[in-house]
């Protein structure tokens, strides 16, 4: 079988025109799509290659355009809104969470939004509080709404592709820290977005770790590093928030015995919190060797200056430190 | 406020019988019908909330039975049309199944949204009624994009939003304005200006009453109306939609009306309005729709007073019929909360 050298971005641009090749109701439409600089090269000459009336630059108007999305997806079509910024995406939420996520359980089960939005997290560098929020937590506690934060090279592009070809709304949220990853990646196989479930990334035995996007990265890299010290992590990246299954989660903590969860998000309400209460509520009781530890960034918005912005994020060593004190406890 | 709208807000004036020369009697008849079979229904709807019969929220819309009767004249069963919380009329006047509604609104299994959406939350796409739901103006953007749909799909379909002159007071219907036109989107919007968003009179809330300022603020061809006059309205609409699905872009349509109930359910909110009143309630009444219709009708000798008062009973008795089996039909099985949820 003939593989593909991709990088993270390259995988997304992939799929899209996996997407636009085979399916002609697929459009995609967002700001930026016809100088896409802002989304690194995840777009790059989609708007040559497919026309501007199938990639769609749009006026300054995040609501209007979600929500046309939502209602050309009930009109048969299966677009994708691209958000080069999560922040400026709640400007569409009545879209997303009133509309697309309620509207085939309020009308019985009859209309589809078939539609994908996708949503960058795109942080650091100086940027500050409105150019740097996780929300995935957010919508993943929105019933209707699917949720997906692919970890991996292959999982970037192959579940932008079950997304939009899944009947029901998805929240497609990819990070910008995860671009420089590279794999090489076998012929598309077009997955169903339902039946997907978290995954073993790393094979252990001392402590789970459960982490979903860039936090997932993280936990693998701090996994490789403890290996050094003979400390055996298995990882799970959650791949997709809601429906949320936890089983795979809860057969590795049963076997580990301790549970460390790394988010990208505010620790306080947040998806730490679900994975940590829907794992143990699953548990025998006296399972766990350890109480349950989470680490995601403290509760205030993200700091500009360098200095404050360093210590605010999550770095590996914060998740290797945070292993070795729940296992010398 | 400027009152831009002149006589057309003016509750005295307006009375008279409407213009009906040169119209088809068969369209005259079956307009005036379809609107008479909308007032029953709504004085249904009003009459069980009432006894309690009904347990949700109904936003009655009688008194303003031209505009979607007038609008729908023009439109095919493939077009795609999004309403609101007091959309009632924007359905039947694609689909007078008053049964279905009933049920709808009595939360049962053989309703309109199979029991799970109730009064605000209406669908019949096989009919071109894509969807109505209670989030003011949350529909505007949804039809634009199904307009931008009709046009990528290479057919002559149109995109029609039903938006009231509360809604306009909303971001995102500029946003949608500004996207239609300059997607060129095969879309219609209709603003019902009733000069009322629940309780507040449009003097309130506007420094302006005449909504179709937007319209020229977004280069869009529209009409001003009086929506009282449903011959009017077809007609305006019929010249707005020609140059739509030829493809010219979106069109805008002003109505001019009045609601006759308060915002929600049976009362006439006299005591919760600001500025609204008993006088001006009659006032708009004498402006009523279907009498102005009517009174045409008979004075040109196509209609008798003796067959309205025959189909008016004709009509009454399928009510009846059609809520006593509404009120005998099944509820959702208890699976059906988590069954919808995901598809």
């Amino acid at each position: 079988m003939k593989t593909q050298k991709h990088n993270y971005g390259t995988a997304i641009l992939a799929a899209f025109e996996y997407l636009l090749e085979n399916y002609p109701e697929v459009f995609v439409i967002g700001q930026g799509l016809w100088s896409p600089w802002y989304v690194g090269n995840s777009m790059t000459d989609l708007d040559k290659k497919f026309g501007i009336e199938r990639v769609i630059d749009t006026p300054v108007s995040e609501s209007a355009c979600t929500g046309a999305a939502v209602g050309a997806s009930l009109a048969g079509m299966r677009p994708i809104v691209v958000h080069p910024r999560m922040d400026f995406m709640l400007y569409a939420m009545d879209a997303v969470v009133n509309q697309a996520a309620k509207w085939s359980h309020m009308l019985g089960g009859q209309a589809h939004p078939a539609v994908t939005i996708r949503s960058i997290i795109n942080r650091g560098g100086e940027q500050g509080a409105q150019h740097s929020q996780a929300l995935h937590a957010w919508f993943a506690h929105v019933p209707g709404l699917r949720v997906v934060m692919p970890t991996t090279v292959a999982d970037a592009r192959d579940l932008l592709i079950a997304s939009v070809l899944c009947d029901d709304p998805v929240m497609y949220i990819d990070d910008r820290w995860l671009y420089d990853q590279e794999d090489e990646l076998p012929p598309v196989v077009e997955l169903d977005l339902a039946t997907q479930r978290p995954e073993i990334s790393v094979i252990g035995s001392d402590i789970t770790i459960v982490a979903s996007g860039h936090a997932s990265l993280l936990a693998r890299e701090a996994a490789q590093q403890l290996e050094n010290e003979k400390i055996s992590v298995e990882v799970v990246d959650v791949r997709v928030l809601n429906p949320f299954h936890a089983e795979e989660i809860v057969k590795s903590v049963k076997k580990t015995k301790n549970l460390l969860v790394v988010d990208s998000g505010w620790i306080s309400g947040g998806f730490s919190a679900e994975i940590i209460a829907k794992v143990v509520e699953q548990l025998p009781v006296n399972c766990l060797n350890n109480p349950p530890v989470r680490v995601a960034l403290p509760d205030a918005p993200a700091p500009t200056s360098r200095v404050l912005e360093k210590a605010y994020y999550t770095s590996i060593d914060d998740v290797v430190k945070a292993v070795k004190k729940i296992l010398n406890s | 406020m400027k009152h831009e709208l002149k006589g057309l807000s003016n509750p005295e004036k307006y009375h008279d019988p409407i213009s009906i020369k040169n119209q088809d009697i068969g369209v005259l008849t079956n307009m005036l019908s379809t609107m008479l079979l909308i007032r029953k229904t709504e004085q249904q709807l009003a009459l069980e909330r009432k006894n309690g019969a009904i347990g949700g929220p109904v936003h009655l819309g009688a008194g303003q039975e031209a505009i979607a009767v007038g609008i729908s004249q023009n439109l095919k069963k493939t077009d795609r049309v999004f309403g609101a919380h007091r959309s009632h009329s924007h359905l039947l006047a694609l689909n007078p199944d008053f049964y279905r509604l009933f049920a709808e609104v009595l939360g049962k299994k053989t309703g309109f949204s199979k029991g799970m959406g109730g009064s605000m939350h209406l669908y019949d796409q096989p009919n071109g009624f894509y969807g109505s739901v209670p989030i003011v103006a949350g529909t505007v953007s949804l039809a634009v994009g199904a307009a931008m749909a009709a046009k990528m799909q290479r057919t002559d379909d149109i995109g029609v939003a039903y938006i009231g002159d509360g809604a306009v007071e909303e971001g995102v219907v500029h946003e949608s304005f500004n996207l239609a036109k300059i997607q060129k989107a095969p879309m219609l919007f209709v603003i019902e200006n009733n000069l009322f968003a629940s309780h507040m009179h449009i003097s309130l809330r506007q420094p302006s009453d005449m909504i179709s300022r937007f319209a020229i603020a977004n280069d869009i061809p529209y009409k001003l109306v009086d929506g009282n006059d449903v011959v009017a309205v077809a007609k305006a609409a019929k010249e707005l939609i020609d140059d739509i699905r030829a493809g010219k872009g979106p069109g805008f349509i002003e109505l001019v009306t009045y609601r006759w109930y308060g915002h929600v359910d049976w009362r006439d909110d006299v005591d919760v309005g600001v500025d609204r009143a008993l006088d001006d309630i009659e006032n708009w009444k004498a402006r009523d729709p279907i009498a102005r219709l009517s009174k045409s009708m008979i004075k040109s000798k196509i209609w008798t007073k003796e067959r309205e008062l025959e189909l008016g009973n004709k009509i009454d008795k399928e009510i009846q019929t059609a809520w006593e089996m509404a009120i005998n039909d099944p509820y959702p099985s208890a699976d059906a909360t988590l069954k919808y949820v995901y598809s």
